[in-house]
């Protein structure tokens, strides 16, 4: 056994007063960068802060793997859905001529855009990976416009740190952080493959974040929201996911 | 309510009193101090035992997460409306993946994947802090690399020969690795640890967003699932030959070596 000296014991003593203190401020700088994500508590908080962090540090801007138009899957798979509401059937029955996305929170100009409305707006077409969290995987082209032209549209204003998202039925939402939000891989999406996105896959619209997993990828969607915090939606863990313990942070 | 002052004056004493306790004179235990040789360094036995508690926890995490989809393709893709290139055997724990079975198993995915990143992370940093101090140190060049009349099939073959005949141990391995054992750590340290990280690795949207080498080093990302699934089996194998090599050469000799550092030396030595 080494011997315990008066002069290890203070030595130990000061280093890991130091490290504490270190680590005191490398939090306080973290959470002033937006490295933290909000399901930081709790036991499995210092893994995705860790997870979140190396992104935000290292990975803010990089581009989710496209790929060759021969790579698209024949056989993709559309994970199973609710079954759809009667509200949802009639708009569907319709040809969602009636969807409506709303946009609004910290945003100089709300709107409410129609399909038709997203359509005049430049087209992009994707080619990327849709990952489950369950290990399964396909790809497929993915056509509409990216969320930015809709945000610059209406104007962020200083200090918004999230978009929060939801989905026709408003208990299934998400949030991502405003470089995600921005990112020209975010695509709200209306077309898949060779024609319109089908129910199935999440139509008529669905918020594509390629370099996230599926989950993130929500479906139906009609509500878009910029905002400065996510601690007043839901338990303020920043999406329904942690709630049913998920990581807010998928991209991993 | 404990006041600023008696609370500074609580943590003196109890600073005073731990100095105190560890200044005092320790009397010996026994009459004979049995002589003991140092084994282990202080920084291969904390980076052993978390490793350990990591691997276990991201055995078992792994495990909960591989029975929502207990089904492996080679290549980029890969999902129920495609022929995987096998299945285990098992339940599921979504119905969405049809299987042999009528039922479903409980669902750990959420907190097994927050476990299993966690877990990770301890992982690589641990990996990261041995490896550096292990190249700069020598650790790695005197005690994993095979010894210099030892790098040869024929050495491998006479030491399992040794083995297989029962035959005691040669008297330097007290205090050296045999060349089965330097070969078995190199190949888990440098090889099969690196490829299991990395096949994970593989299958992150982002991580491949930032360095997509990766996703063609692994093959495509279900080639790198499939990969990342026959990796954890060689570490577990590896696994119980380690417990069960350990336990048969003197259980609680080893750990004491693989805890405080120091192992018993023999009587008339």
């Amino acid at each position: 056994m080494s011997l315990i000296t008066r002069r290890r014991l203070i030595t130990t003593g000061v280093a890991t007063a130091a490290g504490v203190t270190g680590l005191g401020v490398a939090a306080k700088l973290s959470r002033k960068y937006g490295l933290v994500p909000p399901d930081c508590k709790g036991v499995y908080g210092a893994g995705e802060t860790l997870s979140y962090g190396a992104e935000r540090l290292f990975a803010r801007h990089a581009m989710a793997r496209e790929f060759p138009r021969n790579m698209i899957s024949a056989k993709p798979f559309a994970n199973e859905i609710a079954p759809p509401k009667e509200a949802f059937k009639k708009m569907q029955a319709r040809g969602f001529v009636d969807w409506k996305l709303t946009v609004d929170g910290m945003v100089e100009h709300p709107m409410t855009l129609s399909l038709a409305d997203l359509k005049t707006m430049p087209v992009h077409s994707q080619i990327t990976e849709v990952s489950c969290e369950e290990g399964w995987s396909y790809i497929a082209e993915w056509i509409g416009t990216p969320l930015s032209n809709v945000l610059n549209a209406a104007v962020l204003k200083p200090g918004v740190k999230f978009i929060y998202y939801h989905a026709v039925e408003p208990y299934l939402w998400e949030t991502i952080d405003v470089d995600e939000a921005m990112h020209p891989q975010t695509l709200l999406t209306m077309g898949m493959n060779d024609g319109d996105l089908p129910v199935g896959f999440g139509g008529p619209l669905r918020l594509r974040v390629p370099r996230q997993l599926g989950y993130k990828s929500l479906k139906f969607v009609t509500h878009i929201s910029a905002v400065d915090s996510v601690k007043n939606i839901g338990k303020g863990l920043g999406s329904v996911d942690p709630e049913f313990g998920y990581s807010w942070y998928a991209g991993i | 309510m404990i006041k600023g002052g008696e609370r500074r004056g609580g943590t003196i004493f109890v600073l005073l009193a731990l100095g105190s306790w560890y200044s005092l004179p320790v009397p010996t235990l026994s009459p004979v101090r049995k002589k003991t040789a140092s084994r282990h360094a202080v920084v291969v036995r904390v980076t052993h035992w978390l490793t350990v508690v990591a691997f276990l926890a991201l055995l078992v995490t792994g495990l909960c997460i591989v029975i929502s989809h207990p089904r492996f393709y080679w290549g980029e893709t890969g999902n129920v409306n495609m022929k995987p290139a096998f299945t285990l055997p098992i339940p599921a724990s979504r119905d969405t993946v049809p299987t042999a079975y009528k039922y479903v198993m409980p669902d750990e995915n959420g907190w097994s994947r927050y476990l299993h990143f966690e877990a990770a992370w301890l992982l690589v940093i641990t990996a990261l802090v041995y490896g550096a101090w292990g190249l700069v140190s020598g650790h790695f060049r005197r005690n994993i690399v095979p010894l210099r009349g030892e790098r040869s099939w024929r050495a491998i073959g006479a030491r399992m020969a040794q083995y297989l005949r029962r035959a005691p141990p040669d008297k330097q391995e007290e205090n050296s690795y045999n060349v089965l054992q330097r070969v078995a750590y190199l190949a888990v340290i440098f090889v099969l640890f690196p490829a299991i990280i990395l096949t994970g690795l593989a299958m992150s949207p982002s991580f491949v967003g930032a360095f997509p080498a990766i996703a063609l080093i692994a093959g495509g990302k279900q080639t790198a699932r499939t990969l990342h699934f026959f990796l954890t089996w060689a570490l577990v194998a590896f696994l119980v030959v380690h417990v069960a090599m350990i336990a048969i050469t003197g259980f609680w000799s080893r750990m004491k070596a693989m805890t405080t550092g120091r192992a018993t030396k023999e009587e008339g030595e």
